[in-house]
């Protein structure tokens, strides 16, 4: 049989150049990850575990890949000062070394590739690494996901000052860094996430002035809001922070209280402060998760968008497990690292075997209804503002500019006619899609890559359209989910076969005859498909 | 299930050539329904390098008349800029990309041939790699997102209707015509049809009894961080298409394409891979001023192909009111002129304004059946979806 030759324009034939080989790539080496990690080279595996911590300053000061909302303090320009305190907040890192575990720390995962319906080039599960230098491939029989968690965005007039600052990037900053530079914080949101957080900083010596909680009542641990209470901290349910001032940065965070109906009261009051800690939403880190095509569905129980999985931690992506805040956030965890740990273990018990076809133990219910909590405060905060301000802070995209679906003001749109093109426009027959309305008015298009805003917007459509959070899809997650310089993509080798052959669109000669000099016929025999071709 | 108010004509493909047809008919007063599966512009519409400089095809002229027009035209920005550069890292490309001049000076618009100096002055981001360059005094480039929706609103405002979430199941005719379109949402009536759908094309055509040969594929691109606007943002070359849009952003894409084998309906899945990085390395080679810039995202499109790549807009001879159009991989820029020729083919039985002999269905009457194989299009993906 005449086997013909394979299209030279395509992948067929083109070998993906892989750095390195190994059993088992761990992503995130926090409490889940380190258990998986150790407990899989116990069973034998070669493991690779990598972390992205210490982050270079320049990355936590563009909000990657927390909101750092530039609340570091000096010492965290000292690289080798933050590693060593890194592995010193966290015993079991050392333990991971000690048992030869190859630990690689300030390297980042951007991409997590596998084969699928519409992708046969991987030669298996690949991921894409990064440190400060270059960015590398890996190929991996398994991968344990154990990425974290990271806060829902909530704005207000101000919010884009030094000091306003993510739970989770205050927490790392202050527990495991001691780098964090706001003395005096008010919190927001009062969940047990919010609670815990305020109380971790209280241990480090920050002063929490104040919980600031939009509902009625708190919605978290009620022993833990009392310790808050001796403590001195202030609890303002059924407020609202209105507007954080400050000339430079955060100096004090006016706060109003919320009447019957959720609007804010005109009397409002400051509360000085040098940092605004938002705790409203603790999410689920699924960047790499979504962007690999694993399955992702609304978990409240969850916190949120999270992968789904079986007993044995496993997403749908075969060989691809999620384990720690990343598969899933609820009271009870944030509270127990053993309970991260545990699902560690369940990966590394599943390692190698045959999926099986139970699902994943269901977490106990939120304490609160997430959706309608999210989708007060944002209401609360962002809709009832009293000025316009950036919800997407990198496009500078304004709530009622991505409610009413405008072309981003750069374009400088004057229009004679009225096209009165809001979101229910949009709506047509399905809920409101954040990535239809991202290419449209550009909010979470930029840099940070929507991490302060995506849920924000998510809120906001979902207000706009009357529906649940629930029903609004997530914004995809897209590699690289680091934000990457081209410089450093250099390194990285492309096949020979492959680098001949850019020049041209598809590589189809017929393509690109002019039309006047087209055949009436084609056959693939009577095609001269000879001689160099380059598209336009 | 309440029945769907039918329409004298039903395009089914919410993308750009789909789209594009809805607005040209609807200016012209004809009741217009668009369906389309999921959102519109969702696919390889919404994905693409956003060129408008298609000297090859017979609808180069309208596509250059129309594109400067389109944003007053449509009542919606389109972010449309005009001219290109292409710059070239070697001799060789240098000879290669020249073929372009060439066949626009025969159509009557003029380019340069730019030396390393003028180059780096048209294309401040460029540096020492290059050897030279073109500059093209025709085409440009838009935004395919806001000419998607412009062009879906500005058909809203003649009274066209789109169907967003609208599957087409199946196609009922009665003498040799189709009248009833059938979706997962109910039937709709129509009085003439209009087959617009990508990569679906090919499965739908062949239930009207004469099937549109095409094969999808993949194709990815990347966009960094906005950068500072540089006087033209049309820069292609060093084996790359793309542009820097108008917020100063490079989006740019290129690199090998896997073929795929559709999954029988739906939304296909549309996977990046690690070319990410091949292609941001050649987007530092062709602007290395850029080379600090960071990738923010990187995407995939699929996209179809017919077997010589190039357009079929053409009636069916199996159903005399069905015109079939797909624009085989290079259909935004040319969108403007592909809706006006389906238009005209619809209304008037020709198009006005060129000679779109080309595009007919029966260049394929002798076409091999093993086309794909014998072209080597191999698909590498597995044909089973994975655990959904």
């Amino acid at each position: 049989m005449n086997i013909p030759a394979s299209d030279p324009k395509s992948v067929t034939g083109k070998p993906l150049i892989i750095d390195e080989k190994v059993d088992v790539l761990i992503i995130g080496a926090g409490a889940a990850g380190l258990e998986a990690a150790i407990g899989a080279a116990a069973r034998g595996f070669g493991v690779l575990l990598v972390d992205e911590n210490p982050v270079p300053i320049r990355t936590m000061g563009d909000d990657v890949p927390l909101h750092f909302g530039q609340g570091m303090a000096a010492n965290a320009r000292n690289r080798n000062a933050m590693t060593e305190a890194f592995v010193a907040s966290e015993p079991r890192i050392e333990e991971a070394f000690e048992t030869g575990i190859d630990v690689r720390l300030g390297t980042a995962c951007w991409g997590l590739y596998a084969n699928g319906t519409a992708l046969g080039w991987m030669p298996g599960l690949v991921a894409g690494l990064a440190d400060e230098e270059r960015s590398f491939l890996i190929e991996a029989k398994h991968v344990i996901l154990a990425c974290g968690r990271r806060d829902m965005g909530l704005g207000f007039p101000g919010w884009e000052k030094p000091g306003v600052m993510g739970a989770t990037a205050a927490l790392n900053l202050a527990t495991r860094y001691g780098a964090l530079g706001p003395r005096r914080v008010v919190v927001l949101g009062s969940g047990t996430e919010a609670l815990t957080t305020a109380l971790a900083l209280r241990e480090t010596g920050v002063a929490i002035a104040a919980i600031v909680e939009q509902a009625r009542e708190a919605v978290g641990d009620a022993a833990l809001l009392l310790s808050l209470r001796h403590g001195g901290t202030e609890i303002l349910t059924g407020h609202v922070v209105r507007e954080a001032t400050g000339r430079e940065s955060v100096e004090a965070a006016l706060v109003a209280v919320l009447d019957e109906t959720g609007r804010p009261v005109p009397d409002e009051r400051g509360i000085a402060c040098d940092g605004i800690v938002l705790a409203v939403g603790a999410t689920p880190v699924i960047d790499l998760i979504d962007a690999a095509g694993c399955k992702v569905t609304f978990q409240p129980e969850r916190g949120g968008y999270a992968p789904t999985l079986d007993a044995g931690q496993r997403t749908s992506i075969a060989n691809v497990y999620a384990v720690g805040d990343c598969a899933g956030i609820w009271a009870a965890k944030t509270r127990d690292r053993t309970i991260a740990e545990a699902e560690a273990a369940r990966a590394v018990a599943a390692l190698g075997t045959a999926a099986a076809d139970d699902q994943a133990e269901r977490p106990p219910s939120p304490e609160y209804d997430i959706s309608g909590y999210r989708l007060a405060w944002v209401r609360a905060s962002v809709v009832e503002a009293r000025t316009e301000f950036h919800v997407c802070q990198c496009e500078e995209v304004t709530a009622r500019e991505i409610l009413e679906v405008r072309p981003p003001r750069n374009l400088d749109w004057q229009s004679e006619r009225r096209n009165d093109r809001s979101l229910s426009t949009l709506l047509g027959e399905g809920p409101p899609n954040p990535d239809q309305i991202k290419r449209l008015t550009r909010a979470g298009m930029g840099p940070c890559q929507g991490r302060r805003c995506r849920e924000q917007i998510a809120a906001l459509l979902a207000l706009g359209a009357a529906q649940p959070l629930s029903a609004i899809p997530l914004a995809g997650y897209r590699a690289p989910t680091r934000p990457m310089p081209l410089s450093m993509t250099a390194p990285v080798p492309e096949a020979p076969q492959q680098a001949e052959h850019w020049d041209t669109w598809f590589g189809m000669h017929a393509q690109w005859v002019p039309f006047w000099e087209v055949p009436a016929r084609y056959t693939v025999a009577t095609n001269d498909a000879t001689g160099p071709v380059a598209s336009e | 299930m309440s029945a769907i108010k039918g329409a004298s004509v039903v395009i089914v493909g919410g993308g750009v050539t789909g789209l594009s047809a809805g607005w040209w008919l609807a200016r012209d007063g004809v009741d217009v329904l668009v369906l389309e599966k999921g959102l519109i512009g969702w696919e390889a519409s919404g994905r693409n390098g956003g060129g408008c400089s298609h000297h090859h095809s017979p609808l180069f002229a309208e596509e250059q008349r129309l594109w400067p027009l389109m944003d007053e035209l449509l009542g919606y920005p389109t972010e449309f800029r005009g001219e290109r550069v292409r710059l070239a890292a070697s001799e060789h490309q240098m000879a290669l990309y020249g073929r372009a001049l060439r066949n626009a000076e025969r159509q009557g618009f003029a380019s340069e041939v730019l030396d390393v100096k003028q180059a780096k002055e048209m294309v401040p981001l460029a540096g020492g790699t290059i050897v030279g360059g073109y500059h093209y005094k025709f085409g440009g480039h838009a935004n395919p997102h806001r000419t998607l929706q412009a062009y879906a609103w500005a058909m809203q405002d003649h009274g066209g209707r789109i169907l967003q979430h609208t599957t087409v199941t199946g196609f009922r005719s009665e003498g040799g015509r189709v009248t009833i379109v059938e979706t997962d949402r109910g039937s709709i009536g129509c009085d003439s049809l209009v087959l617009a759908a990508g990569p679906q094309t090919g499965r739908l055509s062949a239930m009207l009894g004469q099937e549109v040969p095409v094969q999808s594929a993949r194709c990815e691109m990347i966009v960094t961080e906005p950068l500072p606007l540089m006087p033209l943002g049309g820069v292609d070359g060093c084996g790359l298409y793309g542009r820097q849009t108008l917020r100063g952003n490079l989006a740019y894409g290129g690199g090998p394409h896997e073929w795929l084998a559709l999954a029988e309906q739906g939304t296909p899945a549309k996977p990046t891979t690690p070319l990410m990085l091949h292609i941001g390395k050649r987007l530092a080679e062709l602007l290395p001023k850029a080379a600090h810039a960071r990738i923010i995202r990187s995407w995939a499109g699929v996209i179809e192909n017919t077997p010589d790549g190039r357009p079929v807009i053409d009636r069916l001879e199996s159903q005399a009111n069905v015109v079939v159009a797909t624009l085989s991989s290079v259909g935004f820029g040319l969108s403007p002129a592909s809706g006006h020729a389906i238009r005209d083919l619809m209304l008037d039985g020709a198009c006005s304004f060129a000679d779109i002999s080309t595009f007919k269905l029966s260049r394929f009457a002798e076409l091999e059946p093993n086309w794909r194989e014998l072209q080597g299009w191999q698909v590498k993906a597995a044909s089973e979806a994975l655990a959904a």
